[in-house]
C-alpha cells in the first residue's frame, strides 16, 4: 500500500486535502504529519499551505521541515498547493519580503488592483473558479479538459523565470503562472481539493503518477 | 474568459439538520446536510454556505460534525456562519473542513476580532457578514446602516463605511444582506450592492430577496456582486443551480458550467 504524506505545519485546512486524497486513492494510506520520518518515508508528498507566507515559512523552520521539504521535492512525486506552491519560489514580496525554498527560480507578487476589460476594478483576493490553460502536456493533465475551471483564493501570484516550468496559466486579467511543474514536482496556485471533479481528477492523476 | 461569477446556495442548519424546507424530489432525507450539499454540488453550486441557527450553546457542537461530514464528501468550498465569536470557534470550523467562516455580530461588538482572526488564519478564510437596512427618508440620498440580531437591532453604523473598515481590518470577502429585501422575493437591493461592491477591493456576495433567476443576474450585472447567495429559489425546487447559471450565461455573464 502506498503512503501519501500531507505535510502538516499548522497552516490551513488539511482535512479537506486528506479527504480528497482518500476519495481518489481508497487503497492508499494518507497521513497528515509534521513528523520528519513519516514525511521522508512516504511514497509521495503533498505540500499544502494557507494564510500568510511569512507565518508559513516560520512554522516550517520551527518544525525543522525546511530541509525535509527540499529533500522530498528532489526525490519523490511532490504536489504543492496554494502557499505550498508559492513557497517553492525564490522570493515573495508578502510580509515585507520572505525568501522561499528556491526550488523554482522566480518571485511572488501582489495583484495590483487589476482593471477588467470593461473598466470595472477586479477584486483582490482573486477568489473563485477560473480557467487554467494547459501550457504543456503532462501526465497530471490526463482526462482534464483544456481551460477547465479550478477554485482559487489568493492575493499574490507567482512569476517563474524559466517559462519551461509553467505548466498552466490563468488570466486575471493578465496571464500568471497558476501551475508549475518540473520532473517530480507539480504545484498549483488553485486548490484541487476544492475544485470538484476537475480537482479530484488532478489528484487522482498525481496519486498514479510515476515521474 | 476569466473568473466566473459564483452561485452559492445557503442552508440554515438547526441542531445539525437543514431547516426551512429543502424539497428535492429524489433524495431520501432532505434534512440531512450531507445529502442536500451533495445535491447542490451535483447541480454545479460553486460553494455552499451553512448558517448555524442553533439557539442553545451546548448544541452548537453539532455544526462541527455537519461540516466534518460534508467536507468528507463534497469537494467545493464550504463557509460556515452563525455564532462565530472566538478564535477557538474559527479554528474548530476550519479544522472540521470549513474553508471560510462568516463573522457577523461578533465583528460589530468587537471589530478587533476581525483583525485578530485574519492575522491568525489569513484573510482568505474570513468573511464578514453585513446586515444592512435603508435608513434614509423617501427621496433623500440613499443611506444604509448595519443592524444586528436578524435586523432588529440598529447600530447607527453606516454600512458603506463599515464595509470599508472591515476590509481594512483584513476581511477577505463580504456577505452583504439587505434586511429590507430578505424574504421578500423582490430581488436584491441593487443600489446597496453596487455601492458596497464599488467601495471595496474584496469580493462581495449579494444576499437577501432573490425571487427569480433574473434577480441573480441583476445582482451581478447591475449590483456588481462577485457572487450571489440564495436559499428558497433552490430549496423549493423552483430552479436548479444549473438553470440559474444557464440564465446568467445567456446574459453574457461568465459562469462555471
Amino acid at each position: 500500500m502506498q503512503k501519501i504524506a500531507v505535510i502538516d505545519y499548522g497552516m490551513g485546512n488539511l482535512r479537506s486535502v486528506s479527504k480528497a486524497l482518500e476519495s481518489v486513492a481508497p487503497n492508499a494510506e494518507v497521513i497528515v504529519s509534521a513528523n520528519l520520518d513519516q514525511v521522508l518515508s512516504a511514497d509521495r508528498v503533498v505540500f499544502p499551505g494557507q494564510g500568510a507566507i511569512g507565518a508559513c515559512m516560520a512554522e516550517l523552520n520551527d518544525l525543522a521541515l525546511t530541509e525535509v521539504v527540499k529533500e522530498v521535492a528532489a526525490t519523490k512525486p511532490f504536489f504543492g498547493i496554494c502557499i505550498g506552491m508559492q513557497l517553492l519560489l525564490t522570493h515573495s514580496e508578502e510580509n515585507g519580503g520572505v525568501d522561499g525554498l528556491d526550488i523554482f527560480s522566480g518571485n511572488v507578487q501582489h495583484f495590483e488592483l487589476p482593471t477588467a476589460k470593461d473598466g470595472s476594478h477586479l477584486k483582490v483576493p482573486h477568489m473563485g473558479w477560473n480557467q487554467v490553460h494547459q501550457m504543456q502536456s503532462h501526465p497530471l493533465w490526463a482526462d482534464i479538459d483544456q481551460d477547465s475551471r479550478f477554485y482559487f483564493v489568493h492575493s499574490y501570484y507567482a512569476t517563474a523565470d524559466d517559462a519551461a516550468v509553467v505548466a498552466g496559466t490563468t488570466a486575471y486579467p493578465d496571464a500568471f503562472a497558476s501551475v508549475l511543474a518540473r520532473e517530480n514536482v507539480f504545484a498549483t496556485q488553485f486548490h484541487p481539493e476544492k475544485s470538484a471533479h476537475a480537482g479530484l481528477q488532478l489528484l487522482k492523476n498525481f496519486v498514479n503518477w510515476q515521474p | 474568459m476569466g473568473l466566473a461569477k459564483r452561485i452559492i446556495p445557503c442552508l440554515d442548519v438547526d441542531n445539525g439538520r437543514v431547516v426551512k424546507g429543502v424539497q428535492f424530489v429524489d433524495i431520501r432525507d432532505a434534512g440531512d446536510p450531507v445529502e442536500v450539499a451533495k445535491r447542490y454540488d451535483e447541480q454545479g453550486a460553486d460553494e455552499i454556505t451553512f448558517l448555524d441557527i442553533t439557539a442553545t450553546h451546548h448544541n452548537r457542537d453539532t455544526i462541527v460534525h455537519v461540516v466534518e461530514a460534508v467536507a468528507s464528501q463534497v469537494f467545493i468550498p464550504l463557509t460556515v456562519g452563525g455564532g462565530i465569536r472566538t478564535i477557538a470557534d474559527i479554528r474548530r470550523m476550519l479544522n472540521a473542513g470549513a474553508d471560510k467562516v462568516g463573522i457577523n455580530s461578533a465583528a460589530v461588538s468587537n471589530p478587533e476580532f476581525v483583525r485578530e482572526a485574519t492575522d491568525k488564519f489569513g484573510s482568505q478564510c474570513i468573511v464578514v457578514a453585513i446586515d444592512a437596512k435603508c435608513v434614509s427618508a423617501e427621496g433623500a440620498p440613499k443611506k444604509w446602516d448595519i443592524f444586528t440580531h436578524g435586523g432588529r437591532k440598529p447600530t447607527g453604523i453606516d454600512a458603506i463605511e463599515w464595509a470599508k473598515k472591515m476590509v481594512d481590518y483584513g476581511a477577505g470577502e463580504l456577505l452583504l444582506t439587505s434586511m429590507d429585501r430578505d424574504g421578500t422575493k423582490s430581488g436584491f437591493d441593487l443600489e446597496l450592492t453596487r455601492a458596497v461592491s464599488d467601495a471595496v477591493v474584496v469580493p462581495v456576495i449579494a444576499s437577501g430577496g432573490v425571487g427569480d433567476l433574473q434577480d441573480l443576474t441583476d445582482g451581478v450585472k447591475i449590483g456588481r456582486a462577485d457572487a450571489v447567495l440564495a436559499a428558497s429559489i433552490f430549496h423549493f425546487g423552483e430552479h436548479t443551480v444549473q438553470e440559474a447559471k444557464a440564465h446568467m450565461a445567456s446574459q453574457g455573464l461568465e459562469v462555471r458550467l
